[in-house]
C-alpha cells in the first residue's frame, strides 16, 4: 500500500471522496420473515447483514438473567470468504469475540432493556464477500445457504458479508436497523462510522486500503440526538491535539449516517402501511 | 470458583464514598496506587506491583519463518494469562471476556502503535525472523489489571535482550549469552495504559480502580499514551454514554499520568542496570517484600490529617460524657476476682444444670496467676462451686493482690480453655 496517496493535493481520496463525504449506504430492513427483526447494510462494498430475535425467554445459562433488565447477546462473525485472505475461523477467534463484546456494550447503552427485565435480546451480524447481484436476489441466494447451515440454531447471525473497511461499523448500523425492525424501543438511533486521520485531515467513513495504510483509525457509535458517544476505539498513534478534532468529524459523520438510517426506516414503514392499507 | 458476590451495603457505601469524593484506600481521584517495578535473574522479567495488584511479565525469543505477507518483519506475539492465582473467580484455560478484553487491549495498544521496529527483528528475509513473545501473567488482582500489564509488558521489553546473531549467506549462527552480549530491542516509545472507571452513568470518574470500586464501576475507558502526547489507543467498555468533553479531560490527565510512569520505568531500568554491573543480587527473591511480623516497617497510607484536631475537639464537644461509674474489681474471697454484677439468670433453671464457659484453677501449670471465675448467673460475689463432682475440688492458689481482672481475663480465658479441656479428657 506505499505510494497509494491517500488525500490528493486535491483533496480527493482514494475512491474519488472528499474528506468528509461518506460511502454510498443503501439498507433494507424486513428481509428475513422468521426472525424479529434484520437488515441488511451495504456502505460502499462492505456488506453486512442483521438479525435480531427477542425479547423472548432466556435460554442458555438460567444464572446470567438479570431481574431488572434484559440481556443483549450479540454475535458477530465474517464469512470465511468475507476478506482478501481466506479466514480459517469465522468466529471464536479473539477479534470476533472482542468485535461481539463491543456490539453488545454499544447496544446495551442504547436499547432499553429496562422495560424487559428477565429476557433476551439477540443480535447477530455477518459479513460476506458477494457478487454483486441485485440486492435482494443475492441475499436470497446467500441466505438459503445459510438459513440451511444454521437451522438448528433458532437464532440467526448478524453477518458481515463482505469486508471492505469499517467492519465495527456497518456492524453496529445494520444492527440498528435491524433492532428498529424488531419493534425493540432505543433511546436513539445507534451511528457509527470510523474516521481517519491523514496530513492533518480527518477523513470520514474509512475504506479497507485507507484502514491498512496505516492511518489513526477511531472507530465512533454515536447516539444523534443528545451526542453521546457508545463506543469510543482507536489504535495506531495520534497527537493528543488532533484528538478533538477527530472526534468532532466522527461525530458529524455519524450524524450524517443517522440521517440516511432515519430515511430508510421511514421509508420502510411508508411501504408497509402502503401493504396494509393505512 | 465464583467470586464471591458483592453486598448491597458495600455497593451502597462505595458508591456514596465516591460521590463525596472519597475512596477506599483514602486515595484522590486522579491518584495512582504505589508502583513498585522489580525484574528477575533474567534478562526480560519483569515484576509490576500496582497498590496490591501484581504482575509479571516474561520476554522470550525464538527464530520463525515470518508471515507470508511480511516477509521482512518480525513477530510480536502477546499474551495475557489469567490464573486463578489472582483470583478465585478466574478459571485455568477458559477464555473469559475479561481475558479476551485484555489480551486485545494489550495487543493494541503494543502492537498497533508500532512500539518495536519489527524490522529490526529480521534475520534472513523471508526465512527467518525473530518473534519475540511477551508473556503476562497476573498474581494478584487487586484491580486494574490491564495498567499493571501494559507497564510489566514494556518494562520486560525494555530490559530484554536477545542473543547476538550473525547471517553468512543462507547461514545462520546465534551465539549464546556468553560468547557475544546479548542486543536489546530497539523500542521507539514506551506506550502505557491508564484507567478510567465511570460511576453513576459517567457523573464520576477515577483514576486507576482497585478490585472493589471495579465491582461498582458502570464503565471503563482505557487510553494508552506515551510520554511524546501520541495517544496509541483509546478503548470504552461497559455501556457508559460518554461525552466528548469527558473523553478531553481523561486523554489531559492520561498524558500527565503517563508521563510520571515513563519515568518511574526509566528510573527502574537505569537502577537495575547500575545493579546489575556491580554485580549485586537481583531477582524475584530480592524484590520479594519482608512483611515479617517483627519487622516495623510497614508503608505509610495516605490520611488526610489537616483537619483533624478540629473534627476530634468537635467530636469530643458534642459526645456524651463517659459513664462515671467504672466498674472496680469486686475482691470477695482472696483469690477470687469479679468485674460486674453479672446478669440475673432468666431461663429458671438450676444453678447445677449450668455448663456454662467455665473456668477452672489448674495447679498443673505451676502458675501464680489468679484466675476469675466468670458465670452468667453470679449475684452474690461469693466462691460458687461449678459442679459437684466429688473428684474435682476447687483450690484456691496463693492469694495475691489480684492483677487487673481484665488482664487475667485473657489470659485465663486462654487457660481456661486449656483446663477445660483437661477436664473433658478426665
Amino acid at each position: 500500500m506505499a505510494g497509494l496517496e491517500l488525500l490528493s493535493d486535491q483533496g480527493y481520496r482514494l475512491d474519488g471522496r472528499k474528506a468528509t463525504e461518506l460511502r454510498k449506504l443503501q439498507a433494507r430492513m424486513g428481509v428475513f420473515t422468521q426472525a424479529d427483526g434484520s437488515a441488511y447494510l451495504e456502505q460502499g462494498n462492505t456488506k453486512a447483514l442483521a438479525v435480531v430475535y427477542g425479547p423472548h425467554e432466556m435460554r442458555g445459562s438460567r444464572s446470567r438473567t438479570l431481574h431488572d433488565r434484559a440481556v443483549i447477546n450479540c454475535q458477530y462473525s465474517m464469512a470465511t470468504f468475507s476478506t482478501a485472505e481466506r479466514k480459517r475461523r469465522p468466529h471464536g477467534d479473539r477479534k470476533s469475540t472482542e468485535m461481539s463484546l463491543h456490539l453488545k456494550q454499544t447496544f446495551e447503552a442504547a436499547v432499553m432493556t429496562q422495560l424487559y427485565p428477565r429476557s433476551q435480546i439477540d443480535i447477530y451480524v455477518k459479513v460476506r464477500v458477494g457478487l454483486t447481484l441485485h440486492l435482494v436476489r443475492g441475499i436470497i441466494a446467500e441466505i438459503d445457504f445459510f438459513v440451511i447451515v444454521h437451522k438448528h440454531v433458532s437464532i440467526v447471525f448478524q453477518q458481515i458479508l463482505q469486508s471492505d473497511g469499517g467492519n465495527y461499523s456497518v456492524c453496529v448500523n445494520a444492527a440498528t436497523l435491524a433492532v428498529i425492525d424488531a419493534g425493540i424501543p432505543m433511546r436513539d438511533y445507534v451511528c457509527a462510522c470510523t474516521v481517519g486521520f491523514v496530513d492533518e485531515t480527518p477523513l470520514a467513513d474509512l475504506c479497507y486500503a485507507e484502514e491498512n495504510g496505516g492511518v489513526s483509525s477511531l472507530a465512533l457509535a454515536l447516539l444523534p440526538r443528545g451526542g453521546q458517544i457508545a463506543l469510543l476505539q482507536m489504535d495506531a498513534r495520534l497527537h493528543q491535539d488532533h484528538l478533538e478534532t477527530l472526534i468532532e468529524a466522527a461525530m458529524t459523520a455519524c450524524k450524517g449516517v443517522s440521517k440516511v438510517l432515519d430515511e430508510v426506516v421511514r421509508q420502510h414503514l411508508q411501504e408497509a402501511s402502503v401493504l396494509t392499507g393505512e | 470458583m465464583k467470586d464471591t458476590p458483592l453486598s448491597n451495603c458495600e455497593r451502597d457505601f462505595l458508591l456514596k464514598a465516591i460521590e463525596e469524593k472519597k475512596r477506599l484506600d483514602g486515595r484522590q481521584t486522579y491518584d495512582y496506587r504505589k508502583i513498585k517495578i522489580s525484574f528477575g535473574t533474567d534478562y526480560g522479567c519483569c515484576f509490576v506491583d500496582l497498590g496490591q495488584t501484581r504482575v509479571m511479565a516474561q520476554v522470550s525469543c525464538e527464530l520463525v519463518a515470518p508471515k507470508e505477507n511480511r516477509p521482512n518483519e518480525g513477530i510480536m506475539f502477546f499474551n495475557i494469562e489469567l490464573s486463578p492465582m489472582a483470583s478465585p473467580g478466574f478459571e485455568q484455560g477458559r477464555q473469559s471476556e475479561l481475558s479476551v478484553k485484555l489480551n486485545r487491549q494489550l495487543e493494541r495498544c503494543l502492537r498497533n502503535s508500532k512500539c518495536i521496529d519489527t524490522e529490526s527483528l529480521c534475520v534472513v528475509s523471508g526465512e527467518k525472523v525473530w518473534q519475540i513473545r511477551v508473556d503476562v501473567h497476573t498474581l494478584n488482582n487487586d484491580g486494574n489489571l490491564m495498567d499493571a500489564a501494559s507497564i510489566a509488558a514494556i518494562t520486560a521489553l525494555c530490559h530484554f535482550r536477545r542473543p547476538d546473531v550473525s547471517t553468512q549467506g543462507q547461514e545462520v549462527t546465534v551465539y549464546s549469552p556468553e560468547e557475544r552480549d546479548p542486543i536489546p530491542l530497539s523500542i521507539y516509545h514506551m506506550p502505557i495504559s491508564v484507567s478510567f472507571a465511570f460511576f453513576q452513568q459517567g457523573t464520576y470518574l477515577l483514576v486507576d480502580p482497585c478490585e472493589r470500586e471495579e465491582r461498582v464501576m458502570d464503565g471503563l475507558l482505557v487510553i494508552a499514551m506515551n510520554k511524546h502526547r501520541e495517544i496509541c489507543s483509546i478503548q470504552s467498555s461497559g455501556g457508559i454514554m460518554l461525552l466528548k468533553e469527558q473523553v478531553m479531560r481523561c486523554s489531559k490527565i492520561a498524558g500527565v499520568k503517563v508521563s510520571e510512569i515513563t519515568e518511574l520505568i526509566s528510573e527502574a531500568l537505569l537502577n537495575d542496570r547500575k545493579a546489575r554491573k556491580a554485580g549485586g543480587k537481583c531477582g524475584f527473591a530480592e524484590s520479594m517484600p519482608q512483611d515479617r511480623i517483627t519487622a516495623l516497617k510497614k508503608d505509610e497510607t495516605p490520611v488526610e490529617m489537616t483537619d483533624v484536631t478540629e473534627t476530634a475537639n468537635g467530636i469530643i464537644q458534642k459526645g456524651e460524657a463517659a459513664p462515671q461509674t467504672v466498674p472496680s474489681p469486686v475482691v470477695p474471697v482472696p483469690g477470687v476476682g469479679q468485674v460486674g454484677q453479672g446478669l440475673q439468670n432468666s431461663w429458671g433453671l438450676e444453678e447445677d444444670d449450668e455448663d456454662d464457659y467455665e473456668e477452672e484453677k489448674n495447679d498443673n501449670s505451676g502458675d501464680e496467676q489468679v484466675e476469675e471465675v466468670t458465670k452468667m448467673d453470679v449475684g452474690e460475689g461469693d466462691v460458687v462451686e461449678i459442679s459437684d463432682s466429688e473428684e474435682e475440688d476447687v483450690v484456691i492458689l496463693n492469694p495475691e493482690v489480684p492483677e487487673k481482672p481484665k488482664n487475667t481475663g485473657s489470659k485465663s480465658h486462654q487457660k481456661g480453655a486449656a483446663a477445660s479441656k483437661k477436664r473433658q479428657k478426665k
